[in-house]
């Protein structure tokens, strides 16, 4: 079953078309990553999802609800959570759960069992009266999470969730969104640490608003099938590069850290063979070959498709 | 009913934790009421005063004893001729100068219209207008007392007299009529910027965003806002004609319920305005400027709490009907120092009712645009 149908959906501001023509669905209990730059329209797509934003055209259906005709229903559904963290820096960490529990309309009991899960799950259990501005950002970023699902949404949107925190933290925090989709609860993340996305179920490039691939990493990865990646570790990797652009076996080069990245056209082609090119050129190569990074599809798919 | 007791709990903790906005809230009123109860008085005492009598009669001692017992003018100088005029009032020795002409005396014995001349140094147009002012009361007084013995002093003919009396403030203490200035101004302060500085600053920091993906609607989460800003300024109002009446012996003549009716409105429209600022302003520093210029200055400037309107040029005197202090002034100085009902100033309060409707429907005009800035 569907939770999050996405028909067509454009949005556009002016002339600029920030989402274009974007077709997928998400499951229920699903982990669906959104990977993209900057700018490339993930950000407007989330806020048509949570009904902030009216498409231009298309539809997105959330929970089974049109966002484009009942926004306010789809409201109700959802949580959402952004990089910001945006909480209530001055007010306490009991008073911020107060607060949200409020707009969302729990009161009493209610209230009172999803505070303690909040409570339990940021990990603030005994620091209820700390100024959260206070906080250090990964218990606020946990926080935070626990205000936007005090009503249990049946749909999280996580937009870039991860942004300025420590990695331990970063890890933990991942560790919450598995158990909150083996609990059913449907997740939509935006990211642009390409190591979180291997967290995901499933994961959607966006590039300048369009989709550019979809699919569960492995199936990413195919893209590469007989197209062996060659690490080529160099004492000047420039040259290096420069030299193997010209080479006809290699399809094109990039950087990967102090490393180069040479995408063989062919399977056949033996990485020894590439080496001793180097070498004659006087540069003393070590190559072979890699399995493709999530990096490696990234940049492979926002090239072809730009 | 339970999202907008959220939102107003949050607020009120908000502005408890909010140090500085809460000292702003707090003591910035009882410090402008003690400036200006204290310091910024508009009355003037101790004027420098020399006199050149060239009568030398009794009657001329009497103008000028009239002048120093009235406690406004002290005598620094008797002058001998027109050249220490000239410097008395250039070094700044006198602010005022007295010539008595010769044969005043006479005159004034037969009721012979005759006249004294008054030099008053105009650097400072506003201390020359009250001295003249004091001045021409002074000698109208003189006058009027020599008409009567000459009058008497030849049977027949009718007596008329002008009596002045000053009505409300017979002190002329201009503190009595700089309170409900004050109140008005304060308001301004809380109610327009603390509002739209409220507002901004959820923008700035993202949990406005936050909010607007949660079910409150925008009219929850204004009200929610505005309501513990309506009840701060509600409070501070009441505060600071009650420590006028403590410290200055302000007479409350009107009725209560009337006052905080009148505020409340006033207050409706305030704060309407600054949520209609918020939605303008993306920024704190924007949306505090334009809070300034739109709100603050006019009523400093163009309500009449210190410059008196009728001595405005005519197109700023036009301006000032679309500042809603002014009516607001006039309604309080009606209530507080005349102690007069309505029926008096139903008129400004009918303005300042126009204006919060008005008001009202542009901000949840643009308001609703920005919460959904979806179309």
């Amino acid at each position: 079953m569907n939770t999050i149908e996405v028909r067509h959906l454009t949005r556009r501001f002016g002339a600029f078309v920030a989402v274009d023509d974007l077709t997928f669905d998400v499951g229920q209990g699903e982990i669906f990553g959104f990977l993209g730059a900057n700018g490339a329209g993930k950000s407007t797509t989330i806020r048509m999802l949570c009904g902030l934003l009216r498409p231009s055209s298309g539809t997105a259906r959330v929970g089974g609800i049109d966002v484009g005709s009942d926004p306010e229903a789809v409201k109700r559904r959802i949580g959402y959570m952004s990089q910001r963290f945006s909480l209530y820096e001055k007010l306490t960490v009991d008073q911020n759960i107060a607060f949200f529990g409020g707009i969302y309309g729990l009161s009493g009991d209610r209230l009172a069992a999803r505070r303690a899960f909040a409570l339990e799950m940021a990990g603030l259990r005994g620091r209820e009266g700390a100024l959260t501005g206070e906080l250090a950002a990964g218990w606020r970023q946990r926080l935070s999470l626990g205000c936007a699902i005090l009503h249990e949404p049946p749909i999280v949107f996580l937009d870039e969730p991860t942004g300025g925190v420590d990695p331990l933290s970063r890890r933990r925090f991942w560790r919450l969104i598995d158990e909150l989709a083996r609990g059913g609860t449907t997740v939509l993340v935006t990211t642009h640490y390409l190591d979180e996305a291997e967290h995901c179920h499933r994961v959607a490039i966006i590039q300048a608003g369009r989709l550019a691939a979809l699919g569960t990493v492995p199936e990413l990865k195919q893209v590469f099938a007989g197209r062996p990646i060659l690490e080529i570790r160099a004492p000047r990797p420039v040259d290096a590069m420069r030299l193997l652009d010209t080479l006809p076996e290699v399809e094109k080069t990039s950087v990967f850290g102090t490393a180069v990245h040479a995408v063989l056209r062919s399977a056949e082609t033996p990485p020894g063979e590439v080496a001793a090119r180097l070498g004659s050129a006087g540069i003393a190569a070590e190559c072979r070959v890699v399995a493709p990074s999530l990096e490696d599809v990234f940049l492979d798919v926002v090239e072809r498709s730009a | 009913m339970r999202k907008l007791a959220a939102v107003v709990v949050k607020e009120f903790r908000q502005i408890g934790r909010d140090r500085r906005s809460l000292l702003i809230l707090l003591f910035v009123p009882a410090f402008f009421l003690l400036i200006y109860g204290y310091a910024l008085s508009f009355d003037i005492r101790n004027i420098p005063l020399a006199v050149e009598d060239r009568d030398r009669s009794s009657a001329s001692r009497e103008v000028v004893s009239a002048f120093v017992n009235s406690g406004y003018f002290d005598l620094v100088a008797t002058i001998a001729g027109e050249r220490d005029i000239d410097r008395l009032l250039d070094e700044g020795a006198a602010r005022a100068v007295l010539v008595i002409p010769a044969g005043f005396g006479r005159d004034a014995r037969t009721a012979t219209p005759t006249s004294v001349q008054l030099v008053v140094n105009g650097d400072n147009a506003n201390t020359a207008t009250t001295v003249v002012g004091y001045a021409v009361a002074l000698i109208a007084a003189v006058s009027a007392r020599y008409e009567v013995e000459a009058r008497l002093a030849s049977p027949g003919g009718p007596l008329l007299r002008a009596e002045t009396r000053v009505w409300y403030n017979p002190e002329l203490r201009s503190t009595l009529f700089l309170v409900p200035g004050l109140i008005a101004y304060i308001a301004m302060l809380t109610a327009v910027v603390s509002t739209a500085l409220s507002i901004v600053r959820e923008k700035e920091a993202g949990t406005l965003e936050q909010v607007r993906m949660s079910p409150v609607g925008p009219l929850a989460y204004v009200v929610g806002k505005t309501v513990p800003y309506f009840v701060v300024s509600l409070a501070s109002a009441v505060a600071i004609v009650g420590a006028a009446m403590l410290l200055f012996a302000l007479p409350m003549r009107g009725s209560w319920p009337l006052l905080v009716g009148s505020v409340s409105l006033f207050l409706v429209g305030a704060l309407a305005f600054g949520v209609l600022i918020s939605t303008v302003a993306e920024t704190q520093q924007v949306a505090f400027q334009l809070a300034v210029l739109t709100s603050y200055l006019p009523t400093f400037m163009l309500s009449g709490f210190i410059f008196p309107i009728s001595s405005m040029p005519a197109a700023l005197q036009l301006v000032t009907y679309a500042v809603p202090a002014r009516y607001f002034l006039t309604v309080l100085r009606g209530i507080v120092l005349k102690g007069v009902g309505a029926a008096a100033f139903w008129r400004d309060l009918a303005a300042l009712a126009i204006f919060a409707v008005v008001i009202l429907s542009l901000a949840s005009l643009r308001l609703r645009r920005e919460w959904s800035a979806s179309r």
